[in-house]
């Protein structure tokens, strides 16, 4: 198979204008992946199915990565002249950035005609609240109806143009979205009948021991 | 002798009583089979909508077993996520647990010993026969052959269980494979014991297939049933036994060449029909061709470590980045992708569940069936709950 740089060099020529990075893995695996913007995916996921040199046609996996946002510490280093004509002093500054959070979806695709694989794309949604809606790839694989409900379901991710996005594993009337990193559990989901240690201490928190009778 | 007197069905007179088939003419009955039907094979529904008795609408509904499988492998170290793998689909806790092991030896760029390799292609065929076995089993069971072929495969699986039992400790928790190699040598009695096992499997094989492949009533249930196309097959992802079964030559013990595959001699059967006798078919060879594979590892078993000197097992903490392993499970591709950040628990921890995936295709195999036929159409896309719920 082409190397990620020669495919997005491909890509970038047949589709003037939409965004796609390289986004390098350091890990020994050198599996590199493809970051799409979501305008242009679902063209750009239908020209790499059908093209002949990739026909990448099996779409084997689909998962979602949540990114919260994060406070990066950046320190500058400045040289400061000394007015009275000494040495110049370095001056560290430290300013606090608030890298804005996403979250993710990873699609590995595999050709089985021509036996090659995996690239590897992500699709990244604008923020984690309210612009979590991303092109879904089910009309070009089929692979991704369920794994995309399981995202939406587990993550929270909006797919448009999914034929049936409905939660998979947790029941219909579920708020909240487990599998982001700051999910909170509820406490009263766990009961044991003779609870004792964390079990009882969540109890506790959730059904508050009542006030003492005022004495007569 | 006079006519039977069958003035008791009439109805009463002057009441509105109508006959049954008048009143549904025309009407789609929806029906919920499952979660508690026996032939679900575990907390599995099915809404289905019938027109008479035909499939029109099939939905799975399923996540009665989820416990967020990969919520718990992010709160944990890597190793300990080891046996949680186990539980993923149970009856093949070897082949997940080397799908995990060799997921995080991509990411960690571990090597893995020639005989602990080895180890692995076995421990992966007998978990291929075990798995494929039961199938057969359920699947005939679900065709109302009661008992008999379930406890023949039963019978042969318990000697497989025996042998995991003394090599790891436990029947179906095996918690085996380790990040660089396995976690026990096993015996010189133990490999004689596999030695045996696989010389008789062939008879046993021939004795079930003798009682069922050419049984006229499992046929005619079966054969053009829950048909396949490999186009839909290829696009909705599919993979495994009921691909090839649809005729794709796709195996990753060939086509990846992973573990020490490329170093055995072995044939990958098709199917041609794609349908529900296929993919029994298919996984009856399949079992043969295991036999094969497992006659030349115990023949061509290497000596050595079973474990790379250099991996650690405590306080492993590979360099971030991010790696997706996947491997040839008896039920489909099992692939595990995981991201580190540097720390001792993986970022991100998902399991590709091959029987999930291989759900996406139920509605499709079972439209225009009969309801008992999508029972058997469910019994041989081999699903367990276990993995898909997670």
């Amino acid at each position: 198979m082409e190397t990620v740089e020669q495919i997005r060099d491909r890509l970038l020529a047949r589709f003037p204008g939409a965004t796609v990075e390289v986004r390098s893995n350091p890990s020994p695996s050198g599996q590199h992946s493809l970051l799409l913007g979501a305008a242009t995916a679902r063209e750009i996921a239908q020209f790499l199915r059908d093209d002949p040199a990739l026909r990448l046609d099996q779409c084997s996996n689909v998962t979602g990565v949540d990114w919260p946002e994060k406070e990066v510490v950046e320190t500058t280093k400045t040289t400061v002249p000394d007015p009275a004509g000494g040495p110049a002093k370095v001056v560290e500054q430290k300013s606090r950035r608030l890298e804005p959070g996403c979250l993710e979806v990873v699609y590995h695709l595999y050709s089985i005609a021509l036996r090659h694989g995996p690239l590897v794309l992500r699709l990244r949604t604008g923020n984690r609240t309210d612009q979590v809606t991303l092109p879904s790839l089910t009309p070009v694989w089929r692979a991704c109806e369920f794994q995309e409900r399981e995202v939406f379901d587990l993550f929270g991710v909006r797919f448009e143009g999914h034929p049936d996005l409905r939660r998979i594993l947790m029941w219909d009337g579920f708020q909240d979205h487990p599998m982001r990193r700051d999910y909170v559990e509820p406490d009263d989901y766990e009961w044991e009948p003779t609870p004792h240690g964390a079990v009882l201490a969540k109890a506790k928190r959730h059904y508050p021991a009542p006030a003492p009778a005022a004495k007569p | 002798m006079s006519a039977p007197d069958s003035s008791f069905l009439a109805p009463p007179a002057g009441s509105q009583v109508r006959a049954v088939h008048d009143e549904f003419h025309g009407d789609l009955l929806e029906v919920s089979m499952g979660p508690h039907h026996p032939s679900t094979h575990g907390v599995f529904r099915m809404i289905v909508t019938l027109d008479g008795e035909t499939i029109v609408k099939l939905k799975p509904v399923f996540g009665y077993l989820h416990r967020n499988h990969e919520k718990l492998g992010e709160n944990t170290s890597y190793l300990a996520s080891m046996p949680y793998t186990d539980r993923l689909d149970y009856l093949n806790s070897m082949t997940n647990n080397w799908a995990y092991a060799l997921a995080v030896e991509r990411l960690a760029g571990l090597a893995v010993p020639a005989r602990a390799e080895y180890l692995r292609v076995i421990l992966a065929e007998l978990t291929r026969l075990l798995n494929h076995s039961c199938l057969a089993g359920f699947l005939l069971q679900d065709c109302g052959c009661s008992g008999t072929p379930l406890m023949y495969a039963f019978r042969e699986r318990e000697k497989i269980l025996d042998l995991f039992e003394s090599l790891s400790g436990s029947r179906m928790m095996c918690n085996f494979q380790r990040f660089g190699g396995c976690r026990v040598d096993p015996s010189a009695d133990w490999l004689a014991g596999v030695q045996q096992l696989t010389d008789g499997y062939g008879a046993f094989l021939d004795e079930f297939e003798a009682l069922l492949t050419g049984n006229e009533i499992f046929m005619a249930r079966t054969q053009g049933v829950g048909r396949l196309a490999a186009p839909l097959a290829i696009s909705a992802g599919v993979t495994g036994p009921v691909l090839r079964a649809s005729g794709v030559a796709h195996d990753l013990r060939k086509v990846d060449g992973y573990g020490a595959y490329p170093q055995f001699d072995f044939r990958v059967p098709l199917g041609d029909h794609g349908d529900t006798y296929d993919r029994y078919m298919v996984r009856i060879l399949e079992m043969r061709e295991s036999i094969q594979i497992l006659r030349q590892a115990l023949a061509r078993l290497p000596d050595g470590p079973i474990m790379d000197p250099k991996a650690k097992l405590r306080g492993f903490r590979p360099k971030a980045g991010e790696a997706y392993g996947r491997i040839e499970g008896p039920k489909g591709e099992i692939g595990f992708y995981l991201i580190s950040d540097g720390s001792p628990n993986p970022y991100r921890y998902r399991v590709r569940p091959p029987s999930f995936i291989n759900l996406t295709i139920l509605e499709d195999l079972c439209l225009g069936h009969t309801v008992a036929d999508a029972v058997i159409i469910l019994g041989s896309v081999d699903i367990v709950l276990g993995e898909v719920d997670r």
